[in-house]
């Protein structure tokens, strides 16, 4: 996703940048990415933009040694899903912990950093990426 | 009044030791690392940069500050590695703090000091009342030529101070600030050059010596006071051993350098400097106490402020000190660090 289009990534900075997601004031739900219509609620869903914590803990998490496109220089690195604290699940890079930390139930919080900077000419793509903090 | 309402600091987790340098390039690093009194750097990884670093910075200023990134009416970023030559870093940190977009952004660009112009920019907005906030950042991931003597300091590592007027929000007053300013070819990096030029021992006493003096001789004159009358001195720290010349030079006691120190423990983060400096000074200083800072950029100038904490300290200072932030680390070896710094040709 980070080397498409430039008004595709400029659209998704909210999400990038501050983990802009929505969240229902009908059934109390917050969601990230955000939806269009509240899955819960449906047309009774009264859906508000609203940022998500910056921290939550792993649910589960792997250690990619074979990378996509664009991420090749990056292997070993870990991949993780994280429940932040309002319950939403994300899916995330985890950077600057030791092997050792990354695990199940690890508590996390959101860096700013550089997803992607492979054409040295091109537009840099920012984005979050998750630390383990003790 | 107006003054330093919240202050921030990042430095990445990795280090290089100037022995491991010295090991590659075959030099004796003891006798470097004693001569510099620089014993390792901080060394950016391949997805941080300047402007990564300097959002943490202002992340964490805003909380010592009790406000929203909304609430800024202006960010000045100073560094000499802006990701892009063209494309202002202070927007995309705008964005990511949530300032934009009523917000007075631009970028900066004088050697070492450009964090300190900044300050002073905002200084200025915030006494004419044309804003209320303003944040200034210093900020660097530093290119040292490999086996340049630069290489053995070049760090990385952002200072972010947020500039207000409210006396109850104030936690260091500036009381005035004087710069010092001529041109001096001491340092440089052209256009499209990937590492930074320097003149060797020029870049002492007719640059670094020279402006700083200046500077402070200045302000001093202006606000009538003496080296003495301040508690703290933090000067910019391009390796350990120049500041602590300069503080004897005006006569003031190595006890009054030490905790604004940061150099020897992270390298030389160029324009984040003498802003980490005054955030390690803020982390203890008590209400009353003054803090004299001179920044130097090359090329050449120094900017000087005489800074007095107030009572509102108690309540806002930083989560976690500079010393003790810069205590979580990693060491890299020179192979990785190349491949962080993207010094290895296809990176």
């Amino acid at each position: 996703m980070v080397h498409n289009s430039l008004p595709l990534q400029w659209r998704k900075y909210p999400e990038r940048y501050y983990l802009r997601g929505n969240y229902c004031e009908n059934c109390k739900t917050s969601f990230f990415p955000q939806r269009q219509i509240c899955p819960n609620c449906r047309r009774k869903g009264k859906l508000v933009e609203k940022e998500t914590p910056y921290t939550g803990k792993i649910v589960s998490w792997t250690e990619v040694s074979v990378a996509p496109f664009g991420f090749e220089n990056e292997t070993p690195y870990f991949l993780a899903i994280i429940e932040l604290e309002n319950k939403v699940k994300i899916l995330s890079q985890i950077v600057d912990s030791k092997k050792e930390k990354i695990k199940t139930g690890a508590k996390v919080k959101k860096l700013f950093r550089k997803i992607s900077d492979i054409d040295p000419e091109g537009a840099i793509a920012y984005g979050y990426k998750f630390k383990v903090v003790d | 009044m107006a003054g330093i309402v919240g202050y921030g600091v990042q430095v990445p987790l990795r280090r290089i030791t100037v022995e491991e340098i010295a090991r590659v390039w075959k030099k004796d690093g003891k006798k470097i690392s004693a001569g510099i009194g620089v014993k390792e750097k901080a060394v950016a990884a391949f997805d941080e940069d300047a402007c990564t670093l300097s959002v943490e910075a202002a992340r964490k200023a805003l909380e010592t500050a009790k406000i929203p990134g909304q609430k800024l009416g202006a960010i000045f970023v100073g560094s000499e590695s802006h990701p892009y030559a063209v494309k202002p870093t202070a927007a995309i940190v705008g964005d990511a703090i949530q300032a934009s977009p009523e917000l007075m952004a631009a970028d900066l660009q004088f050697a070492c000091k450009a964090g300190t112009a900044g300050v002073q920019i905002c200084l200025g907005l915030v006494k004419s009342g044309m804003i209320e906030y303003g944040l200034a950042i210093g900020t660097d991931t530093a290119q040292g030529r490999p086996n340049d003597a630069l290489e053995f300091t070049a760090g990385s590592g952002a200072g972010a101070l947020i500039i207000g007027g409210k006396e109850n929000e104030v936690i260091a007053e500036i009381q005035d600030t004087y710069s010092f300013t001529t041109d001096t070819p001491d340092f440089w990096r052209r256009q499209h050059a990937e590492f930074p030029q320097h003149a060797g021992r020029f870049t002492g006493e007719p640059a670094y010596f020279k402006h700083i003096t200046g500077a402070v001789k200045g302000l001093l004159a202006k606000i009538k006071m003496s080296p003495n009358d301040f508690d703290y001195a933090v000067f910019h720290q391009p390796n350990g051993k120049f500041p602590k010349q300069i503080a004897k030079s005006f006569g003031i006691e190595e006890k009054k350098i030490i905790q604004g120190l940061i150099t020897p423990m992270i390298g030389n983060t160029y324009s984040g400097s003498s802003m980490i400096g005054l955030c390690s000074v803020l982390d203890i200083a008590k209400p009353g106490e003054k803090i004299l800072v001179a920044s130097y950029g090359s090329g050449a100038g120094s900017d000087a402020f005489s800074i007095t904490v107030t009572k509102n300290i108690e309540n806002k200072r930083a989560k976690v000190p500079v010393l003790e932030m810069i205590k979580e680390k990693e060491y890299a070896d020179y192979a990785e660090y190349a491949k962080h710094r993207k010094k290895i040709k296809g990176l």
